[in-house]
């Protein structure tokens, strides 16, 4: 095999475990926060349903999280495989974060072992609530560690380069690049919106069902409120996503918008299919709006793709994964609203078998927009695995049979997917809420008498 | 001590909790399938589901931070390693990826006998495919190419050498984990377990210890310089061994299982740091030292910082986990359930 296909197919089995990973990544960071105000409330109200929800969620949280570790060990190691030229790089200048990581996720490991198995244990609820607090914490800043170093691939600072050597290196310069804030804030806001709409659409699928338990409706009501508040974080904060990427990358930002040409009252292109002669057709324009969201100006100049050299362009497909991330979050956030708004007057609609099942839709929409946001920032890097400094095309390995093991790899992500989804459902049927509900009623009885 | 080799020796520490945890964990996998396959399943199930299921991702932190680390204070080990150890690391996660679905998997339900003998079976094959790095690290293997180290898998797989590492480890495993688990079982009063985990120890202990005299041996051949150096530092090995006979001592004699598994672990450490000694300078004999290997000053100071500062975060949180998982004998008996 030669070295283009080993590059190949290290990017596509790269890509490849990044895409499963990020599923389970999404979850293991949102989830906790919901379990913790979910078992919050349950105490607050001393309301059975809030602290069961907490419980079964924390169940099927700990098989996702097993999912996420064993394919997080597998990137972690699939970087120096696939890429060591890169992280022989990257371990000079930006080790820092990478190395804070395993700390922030042995506080993750260390208390979701405690806190999973201590259920019941404690008199006082509020210290078992207590122990999934370094959880959180630790999954929060695992996410905030790796995607600092994403973050750095996208912004590279803290060095210089000296005849091809990375010199005069600054940890904490490269640790806290330009591109970290608005980066690290996406990606926590939209696990959070992910993990609540992803809970939501459970619930709303038991309704859907036919279910009418009270159970189901309060975590759904529960869920939509979470859901809508991230989701308008999320769309608020895209405003500075926007004008990061108009200041530091600029190419990313016209790849994205397909802003072919540098104008000033750039329009915002939405949609539509770019012709042979490299025209956009079909499309939705809004007015003056690139401007807006680039610079915050209508009159704004917007530099287009003709600033930047033809080999330096980002894939232009990138575009529409540009597109469903965005149309998704937009349509969770008005889902969610719609669905507040209704519940508070009362109306019929929400309530309806075709509202629920749009709610239902919206756990595997959310998912979608996570893939598509990292394809997104991923492909609209390339040509550069360090922006400006080192291209992805440089730095895979040279070792053949990078193939068998995708091959290989593509069959174990398949058998976790099956393995992992009929767990979990297995779970929730052999032991439905009615029957848990009953069983522990029947229990405290037993107790008393 | 120079900032070298204290990032060497931390991360050194922390490939030694790795493999002395992971050995725990690899023979009790094995052990429980092995004990399905003679009709004693429901001995060591017991064990595995209250220490393995809470502990098996901190044991796997454990080896995160040894390759995260690794590649922070020795950039180019990522270079010269990831290039060349494509096939068997992919083929280790593979094993560690099954590992852990059946703890997330099995534990919930969905057990199927096929499932408990591959996850035994992969007690024995991961730690066989970890141990060729170490085997792989004392030279021989990889030869300077014109695009860079390529590994030569024909003479590595035709190497008594490589194969007595895996042997090494292999036993190493068994022993450790059949230490471990006798007091683990008599902890926890399950006298049938203890009963049959002490005979596992003894079997395994005197192939444990052969084994490491056939490394020597083989080693002679295969890198002079290093075993020289093993040589120079005998006393660590003759301390080791003194460990090793307290261990057998007290598994013999049924007294003072605790003791014994300090022992083992302590017989286990005093070796590997006195490979680790003797194999100083290099990361990759004899392509890569500790010192053209080492990472810029900022960045060393830097990770060094971050690790003082995670350790008194993680210590008391071990403590807790220990205590509440190993140490509470209402919970290792069985009598508390409390998942989730």
């Amino acid at each position: 095999m030669g070295n283009e296909q080993s590059l190949l197919f290290s990017r596509v089995l790269t890509e490849l475990t990044l895409s499963f990973h990020i599923i389970f990544a999404t979850i293991g960071v949102g989830v906790p926060l919901l379990i913790m105000i979910a078992q919050w409330a349950g105490i607050k109200k001393q309301d059975e349903h809030y602290i069961l929800l907490a419980r079964r969620w924390t169940r099927g949280y700990a098989v996702t999280v097993a999912v996420g570790v064993v394919t997080g060990t597998i990137i972690g190691l699939q970087l120096s495989l696939l890429w060591p030229t890169f992280m022989r790089a990257a371990g000079n200048v930006i080790a820092l974060p990478l190395f804070m990581e395993t700390f922030a996720f042995f506080l993750e490991a260390i208390f979701l072992g405690i806190y999973l198995y201590t259920w019941d244990r404690f008199e006082n609820q509020r210290k078992h609530l207590l122990l999934l607090v370094p959880v959180a914490i630790g999954a929060g800043f695992s996410a905030v560690f790796i995607t600092i170093v994403n973050a750095f691939m996208n912004t590279p600072r803290g060095f210089a380069v000296l005849n091809g050597e990375l010199v005069n290196i600054k940890p904490l310069e490269a640790m806290f690049n330009p591109a970290v804030p608005t980066k690290a804030a996406h990606v926590l806001l939209t696990a959070f919106m992910t993990a609540s709409f992803i809970l939501a659409s459970i619930a709303a699928f038991h309704l859907l069902r036919g279910s009418n338990h009270a159970y189901h409706k309060k975590a759904l009501l529960l869920t939509m409120k979470l859901g809508a508040v991230f989701a308008i974080a999320s769309a608020v904060l895209g405003d500075f996503s926007g004008k990061f990427l108009a200041e530091y990358q600029p190419e990313k930002l016209a790849a994205a918008e397909w802003h072919l040409e540098t104008t000033s009252e750039a329009p915002l292109v939405m949609f539509g299919v770019l012709d042979d002669d490299g025209k956009v057709r079909g499309a939705l324009t809004i007015p003056f709006a690139l401007s807006i969201l680039a610079f915050g100006s209508p009159n704004a100049e917007v530099a287009g793709l003709d600033q930047f050299p033809v080999e330096e362009h980002p894939p232009l497909y990138i575009h529409y994964l540009f597109d469903s991330m965005v149309i998704i979050g937009v349509f969770l956030m008005c889902l969610s609203l719609i669905y507040l708004i209704g519940m508070r007057f009362k109306w019929k609609a929400v309530s309806s078998k075709w509202f629920t099942g749009l709610i239902v839709l919206g756990g595997p929409l959310a998912i979608v927009a996570i893939e598509a946001g990292w394809w997104f920032t991923e492909v609209g890097r390339q040509p550069w695995i360090l922006r400006g400094v080192m291209k992805t095309a440089e730095s895979a390995t040279v070792s053949p049979n990078v193939d068998v093991m995708l091959y290989l790899f593509t069959v174990l992500y398949v058998f976790l997917a099956i393995g992992c989804v009929g767990v979990l459902l297995r779970m929730f049927k052999k032991n439905p809420i009615e029957k848990e509900l009953s069983d522990r009623a029947l229990l405290r009885k037993g107790e008393m008498a | 001590m120079t900032i070298e080799v204290l990032g060497a020796f931390v991360l050194w520490l922390f490939l030694f909790g790795y493999i002395y945890l992971g050995s725990v964990e690899f023979g009790a996998g094995f052990y429980n399938a092995y004990g399905k396959m003679t009709g004693k399943e429901k001995l060591l199930e017991n064990v595995i589901q209250r220490y393995l299921s809470p502990v098996w991702e901190v044991t796997n932190v454990f080896l995160v931070f040894f390759f995260v680390g690794i590649v922070g204070f020795f950039p180019e080990t990522a270079y010269f390693y990831g290039t060349t150890l494509l096939i068997p690391v992919s083929i280790a996660l593979i094993f560690l990826s099954i590992r852990g679905a059946y703890y997330a998997f099995a534990v919930y339900g969905l057990s199927n006998p096929g499932f408990t003998y591959v996850y035994g079976l992969t007690g024995l094959v991961l730690p066989a495919s970890l141990s060729i790095v170490l085997a792989i690290s004392a030279g021989g293997f990889i030869e300077m190419g014109e695009s860079g180290p390529m590994l030569s898998s024909r003479s590595l797989l035709l190497s008594p050498f490589a194969w007595s590492v895996v042997a090494l480890s292999l036993v190493s495993v068994l022993y450790i984990s059949a230490v471990f688990l006798t007091w683990y079982a008599a902890y926890a009063k399950d006298v049938k377990a203890e009963f049959l985990l002490r005979k596992y120890a003894l079997i395994f202990a005197l192939p444990a210890i052969a084994g490491a005299g056939v490394f020597l041996v083989l080693m002679q051949g295969h890198n002079r310089e290093i075993f020289s150096r093993l040589l120079e530092y005998w006393w660590i090995f003759g301390l080791s061994l003194l460990f090793f006979l307290g261990t057998v001592y007290f598994i013999w004699k049924k007294t003072r299982y605790g003791l014994a598994v300090i022992f083992s672990a302590l017989q286990y450490f005093s070796a590997f740091m006195g490979y680790g000694i003797a194999h100083y300078p290099y990361l990759l004999y004899p392509h890569l030292t500790l010192f053209d290997g080492f990472t810029n000053r900022a960045m060393a100071v830097a990770l060094i910082t971050a690790f003082i500062l995670g350790l008194l975060l993680l210590i008391p949180s071990i403590y807790l986990l220990l205590r509440l998982f190993l140490f509470d004998k209402q919970y290792v008996a069985g009598k508390r359930i409390n998942h989730a």
